[in-house]
């Protein structure tokens, strides 16, 4: 778009449309009328193509705005004020309708006739088929994505004729249908793709990036990597109510405190996940959104690797050692929710995730745990953060050195790189003591389990492993939540979870948006900005 | 046969003397990023990529290759003028310089013409009166331009001039969204506004530019302004000077025809060191202010092991040093004859 855009089209555009910026006055907060926003976001958007390798997470909110999904989420209230998508409800956006078939291995929907693309051509199912294939074969995060709900090879997508296309899964899961809706499986103008794509990449991997071709709610107008983007609507659009902006400028800015001064000072009307420091002081000033980030616990690890983290009394005596108040006072600033002083007994039925754990700060109990245990001298052992997460690890890890020391653990704090720290943590899950922040896209706790407790998976980063958590989670991942196994077998994995402790949660974060004149703000399990149902008062 | 033109001579001597320092930088940028710690092939598969999808972008990337072979497709694609392919910003690495060079330029070349413009009468005043209350001015204003961290500076610069007062734009970096940016080609905006003959462009972007050219300016005062002050000072006590006003010339003409002039070559000397220390102190000043430049660029690729990019950046900046060298070099004769520039 950038490079096609010059300098006069974008003008006569601007002239042309309904609403004309006052451009070239030098004045940008009376500039801005009710249909133009600007937000300021810290990250950069290195791509237009969420499916490309290396795509930035700045970059995803280009497939949640620019393109459609067969399906969306609902919305509900949020915790922290403002709005949230609703994980139990499933809206249409290009599937008019879909039904599932009585063995659940069949997903037959029905396209919107009336969607067009923004060239003017009508979505079809063969685009729909297209766009999948393109997920589950460009590999890298979008393939692994569509692969967690059972899509992975092009034979399962059929488009039977124009409007209705077919899903055959290998087996039925209540992952699928919400898989659908996360932002990787977007649907993409593919005649349009191919016409324009070199020979040599038939996904048009090199087109898209810098050149989206959707059906979305908007489209991008200029495209600056590491200054700006901006989104014009798309006044064809059929996804959703029709979003009351027009206009939306994305701009980058790197430093949180001067994102804060231009919020502050209302020339931009929001900024979009700001520091928990800079949330808790704007809160009383601006409106300010701290939605806790589901299915998302910032833990304490201690690895099974290392000797003395096998003791089950040593990782107990740790989780009463730990400050938790202290910690979620000064590494959230109160952003977020605790997470201790819970009651070990878990009520039927209750599969709320994360949930407060029976822990809390009692160092009498810790000494006690330390002195049954078979280190009851205590040891040394290393506590590695990452530099690129420091603003919270920094501060936790201090905390989590000075307490354990007081029950005779030496901590010694490591930092490690944010490009090597994947590599330590995840793959080789070499680091004796660690904080980790895994949350789930798909918001079920066995999604998280399934990540983050069963052996050899990429979030056990404690090198964990217990043959009755290995089976549950297997036999629950698939299992709609309303079966009446469900419930209690995910109580079992809370009690096993909680009692062996191979993560120790710490409290659960927040997402924290400031909005200074827009209003409508919700809360999306992908932590990217969703423009579409913002207005600007 | 350049013997008639013994300057061109020079200067292209001086170019061909650079040829081995560029081959070096090219191959210690190479062997340098290669050292850094890091897989770029695991950042860039993403956080949720399995061995396969890491072991397709390790090859989508040329790393599975040996050193030596990737260390040849590098040569072979600079000569041919390719910088790579940069991942983090998705772009050629040619295009991202191009773009983000003349930034990181406009911005340090406006805050050394200002701090030029304040120091070296600064300084000439306070050499030729030493001791009055603009001597002391000076030297307060040349600790705290020293002492005072350039990110603070600018934060601090917001604050007052955007968030207190509102006379300042908001520090959104080159130009604010309202405006358009003139056409490519200097990349300088101010330069590139002015060509196009739109002045209101021109005046948006220079009030962007403003308060980071002045916190830019105000931490390279300090070296300008104490170098200025000592050679001057110099100067004055020298013998030719004495003789200069025993031989009656007008204390003007002492001052600025024999005594600034001599003191230049030390002030050109700093100039050029201060020029290459802004470039790097850059980096702190375009967070702040969000401006799209190269310091920034390069820190963000060398966290991620964006190999292109670093290796791009630093061979801009090893050509960028030897054309300073070899302006500061020819800036010398200039300034005072006796130095034979086809002497060295």
């Amino acid at each position: 778009m950038t490079t096609t855009t010059t300098r006069r089209d974008f003008l006569r555009m601007g002239a042309a449309g309904a609403s004309v910026l006052p451009f070239l006055k030098a004045m940008p907060a009376a500039a801005q009328g009710s249909d133009t926003m600007v937000v300021v976001i810290g990250q950069t958007i290195n791509s237009l193509d969420l499916h490309r390798t290396g795509t930035s997470r700045a970059a995803y909110q280009v497939g949640i705005n620019c393109y459609d999904r067969l399906v969306s989420f609902g919305t509900k209230e949020a915790i922290g004020g403002g709005y949230s998508y609703d994980y139990s409800v499933i809206e249409p956006e290009l599937a008019e309708s879909w039904t599932v078939s009585d063995d659940g291995m069949t997903l037959t929907f029905k396209l919107k006739p009336n969607a067009t693309f923004w060239d003017g051509r009508k979505v079809t199912a063969q685009d729909v088929k297209w766009s999948f294939d393109r997920a589950v074969s460009v590999g890298g995060f979008p393939t692994v994505q569509m692969k967690a709900g059972g899509l992975e090879r092009p034979e399962q997508f059929i488009a039977e004729d124009e409007e209705t296309f077919v899903i055959k899964l290998d087996r039925p899961s209540k992952l699928t249908i919400p898989d659908l809706a996360v932002p990787v499986p977007y649907v993409i103008n593919a005649l349009e793709v191919q016409a324009n794509a070199a020979p040599d990449d038939p996904w048009g991997l090199e087109y898209l990036h810098t050149t989206p071709a959707g059906s979305g709610a908007f489209k991008v107008l200029r495209w600056s990597p590491g200054e700006q983007l901006i989104y014009e609507r798309n006044d064809a659009w059929v996804g959703g109510p029709m979003p009351a902006l027009k206009r939306v400028v994305i701009r980058e800015v790197p430093s949180p405190a001067t994102s804060r001064a231009l919020i502050e000072r209302g020339d931009v009307q929001m900024a979009f996940g700001i520091p928990d420091k800079d949330a808790a002081e704007l809160a009383d000033t601006l409106d300010v959104f701290s939605t806790p980030v589901e299915n998302c616990i910032h833990c304490l690890c201690p690895n099974f690797s290392f000797e003395p983290f096998q003791d089950a009394n040593v990782r107990k005596a740790i989780a009463y050692a730990v400050p938790y108040e202290d910690i979620f006072q000064t590494a959230a600033f109160g952003r977020g929710l605790p997470l201790y002083g819970g009651s070990a007994e878990i009520p039927d039925g209750d599969i709320a995730w994360p949930r407060k754990t029976q822990y809390d700060t009692d160092l009498d109990k810790a000494r006690e745990l330390m002195a049954a245990s078979a280190w009851p001298d205590g040891f040394s052992v290393p506590l590695s953060i990452s530099l690129d997460l420091a603003s919270w690890m920094e501060p936790t890890a201090l905390l989590v050195q000075e307490a354990l020391g007081k029950i005779g653990i030496t901590v010694e704090i490591e930092k490690i790189p944010g490009a090597n720290w994947r590599t330590a943590v995840l793959v080789e899950k070499r680091l004796p003591l660690h904080l980790e922040n895994f949350g789930g896209w798909l918001n079920t706790p066995d999604y998280y389990f399934f990540w983050a407790y069963k052996d050899g998976h990429l979030f056990n980063s404690s090198n964990y492993r217990n043959e009755e958590i290995e089976q549950l989670v297997d036999a629950s991942l698939h299992m709609p939540m309303d079966d009446p196994a469900y419930a209690p077998m995910i109580k079992r994995m809370f009690e096993i979870a909680l009692d062996e402790l191979p993560r120790i949660p710490l409290y659960q974060p927040a997402l924290n948006v400031a909005a200074n004149g827009a209003e409508g703000y919700e809360f999306w399990f992908h932590r990217q900005l969703d423009v579409r149902p913002i207005k600007v008062t | 046969m350049l013997a008639p033109y013994p300057r061109l001579r020079a200067v292209l001597l001086r170019c061909a003397q650079a040829i081995p320092v560029v081959i070096g930088v090219v191959v210690i940028s190479f062997l340098l990023t290669r050292a850094l710690p890091g897989d770029p092939a695991v950042y860039f598969a993403g956080i949720m990529a399995d061995e396969a999808s890491i072991e397709e972008t390790r090859i989508a990337m040329g790393l599975d290759k040996p050193l030596p072979q990737q260390f040849l497709i590098y040569v072979g694609e600079l000569l041919r003028g390719d910088l790579g392919m940069s991942l983090s910003s998705g772009r050629p690495v040619a295009t991202d310089l191009a773009n983000r060079l003349p930034a990181s330029l406009e911005l340090t070349l406006t805050a050394l013409l200002l701090a030029c413009a304040i120091a070296i009468p600064m300084g000439v005043m306070a050499a030729t009166r030493s001791g009055t209350w603009i001597d002391h001015l000076c030297r307060v204003v040349v600790t705290a331009g020293v002492s005072l961290p350039t990110f603070f500076t600018g934060i601090l610069l917001i604050f007052v001039f955007y968030y207190l007062l509102g006379i300042a734009p908001a520090p959104l970096g080159r130009l604010d969204f309202i405006y358009i940016e003139p056409d490519h080609v200097t990349g300088f905006y101010l330069i590139d506004a002015a060509l196009m003959g739109d002045w209101e462009t021109w005046r948006g972007a220079a009030k962007q530019l403003i308060l980071p050219a002045g916190t830019l300016a105000l931490f390279t005062l300090a070296p300008i302004a104490r170098m200025t002050r000592a050679a001057m000072l110099t100067a004055l006590s020298s013998d030719f000077i004495r003789t200069a006003r025993a031989a009656g010339l007008s204390g003007r003409k002492v001052l600025y025809a024999y005594a600034f002039r001599n003191a230049l070559l030390p002030v050109v000397t700093t100039l050029g060191m201060v020029f290459s220390f802004a470039l790097g102190a850059n980096v702190l000043v375009e967070k702040v202010f969000a401006w799209p430049g190269i310091g920034s660029y390069a820190v963000e690729a060398l966290v991620v092991s964006d190999y292109a990019a670093v290796q791009g950046f630093v061979l801009a900046m090893a050509l960028l040093f030897v054309l300073l060298n070899l302006v500061i070099d020819l800036l010398y004769t200039a300034i005072d004859p006796r130095i034979g520039f086809d002497a060295k």
